[in-house]
């Protein structure tokens, strides 16, 4: 089908789609009038219940952790198919590290820059992380700011320095060990408290940093995982972009 | 005076976020995408939610663009590769 | 202005699809889904927005203060990370498309074959 024909039969259903959204979605209660009594009830209590003044993260982390669990294993998944995909396929071979390497075009102030900030986000990083429970932020947010302070040692030098800093053995290990960190602390509560991701741990005094529980160390472990996949991943595709040059035989 | 933020911050996605489809060249693209991240961060912000936008700025300017230019830049070198 | 949000957000879900089916190269069909996810974020945030409250953070508000509601926050906080990984994917395999079939053009990459 010719792409005149494609786009004649797209528009009126696109046009029907429309306004079948709209029909739908105007059956809603209005904008800014919340109906449910489960977000009211859950702002009641969990304060007082689980000691944590973040509730996003307590919703996420221990009211929800179950979804939390899957949604990490997606991330999982994805980043060992990226890994998959991107294998050397026959043909190609890798170029020798050299001087080549190193980026002439960029500009001092780019690579002073990026020096002088991986410090500052490691520690913001960390500062992200373990706040969870405290003020927003949490494991997802502050792995990748984590994964951004390596990915800063690229921009500001060259492809193998970030590769002596983040070698892929590590990256992989820190993927796996946050994503089994996670899945061993819901067994945690199984052992410790009967049920299944149940807060096992002393809850503390909410608003100072070793309170909530399990949540922080759950942060943690998340904040490992997503940095080491997101790492991962730009490390496979930095690989294709710079290293990875096809031989005489091209692609099969 | 909240309602005229939020109902600016969402027609500006709206307008931003047609944008981003009609521009065809992918490296055009992915600069009007970063645009496009900060319109979704302020609409998130308008909506009383810090946790989401904090994720949405991670993602969207630090996670996303890399790995769409790094892929670009692949295919660029493998075209000038491979017509030579 | 109690509609313009879930308007807004229909708007996007059409056009991206728009850009998927009109497009001409991989990448551009990736960021597209991009604007597709983003609507929904939308229409979830939206439906959990209590009027005059304030975000469920209650590090410096008293407890008993009016807060939105934070479940559908934590669903789309963990969507946003999570859906960014498979971009990537897409992106993967648009790369390995060109080095199999030569051609990142959808139209193109349907009429070769081996």
């Amino acid at each position: 089908m010719s792409q005149r024909g494609r786009l004649l039969l797209f528009l009126p259903s696109a046009a029907v789609l429309l306004f079948l959204l709209i029909d739908g979605l105007q059956r809603l209660t209005g904008f800014g009038h919340y109906p449910g009594p489960y977000g009211f009830v859950l702002n009641g209590v969990g304060v007082n219940q689980r000691h944590a003044t973040n509730l996003v993260t307590a919703v996420n982390f221990d009211y929800r952790a179950f979804d939390t669990l899957g949604e990490e294993f997606i991330l999982f998944t994805a980043t060992t198919a990226i890994v998959l995909i991107l294998r050397h396929m026959r043909g190609e071979r890798e170029r020798p590290s050299g001087d080549e390497l190193r980026r002439e075009n960029a500009s001092e102030a780019l690579r002073g820059m990026a020096l002088a900030f991986v410090a500052a986000l490691i520690v913001l990083g960390g500062y992200v992380v373990t706040h969870g429970a405290l003020t927003p932020g949490g494991g997802f947010q502050g792995g990748v700011v984590l994964g951004c302070a390596a990915f800063l040692v690229f921009l500001a030098g060259e492809v193998v320095a970030m590769k002596r800093v983040a070698p892929e053995k590590l990256l992989e290990f820190a993927d796996a060990a946050g994503a089994a960190g996670f899945a061993l602390l819901g067994i945690g509560g199984l052992v410790f408290a009967g049920v299944f991701f149940q807060n096992f741990l002393d809850l503390g005094k909410p608003g100072s940093l070793n309170s909530a529980g399990t949540m922080p160390l759950v942060s943690i472990s998340i904040g490992i995982e997503v940095a080491g996949a997101f790492l991962l991943v730009w490390t496979e595709f930095l690989d294709q972009a710079v290293l990875v040059r096809s031989g005489g035989g091209g692609s099969e | 005076m909240n309602e005229v933020f939020q109902a600016i911050a969402m027609v500006s996605m709206g307008i931003v976020g047609t944008a981003v489809v009609l521009a065809r060249d992918p490296l055009r693209q992915a600069l009007i995408l970063g645009v496009y991240g900060m319109t979704m961060i302020v609409t998130f912000f308008a909506l009383q939610a810090p946790d989401v936008a904090l994720s949405a700025i991670v993602v969207t300017s630090v996670g996303l663009p890399p790995m769409v230019l790094l892929a670009l830049r692949k295919l660029r070198e493998y075209r000038r590769e491979h017509e030579e | 202005m109690t509609f313009l949000p879930y308007a807004v957000a229909a708007w996007l879900f059409v056009v991206g699809l728009y850009g998927i089916v009109t497009s001409r190269h991989l990448v551009h069909l990736a960021v597209c889904l991009t604007v597709v996810q983003s609507s929904t974020y939308l229409i979830l945030l939206s439906t959990g927005y209590v009027r005059h409250g304030s975000a469920p953070i209650y590090a410096d508000i008293p407890p008993v203060a009016t807060a939105v509601d934070p479940v559908v926050q934590a669903l789309t906080l963990t969507d946003i990370v999570v859906e960014s990984t498979i971009t990537a994917l897409l992106l993967a395999l648009a790369v390995q498309a060109m080095k199999r079939f030569g051609s990142v053009d959808p139209t193109f990459l349907r009429q070769l074959r081996g």
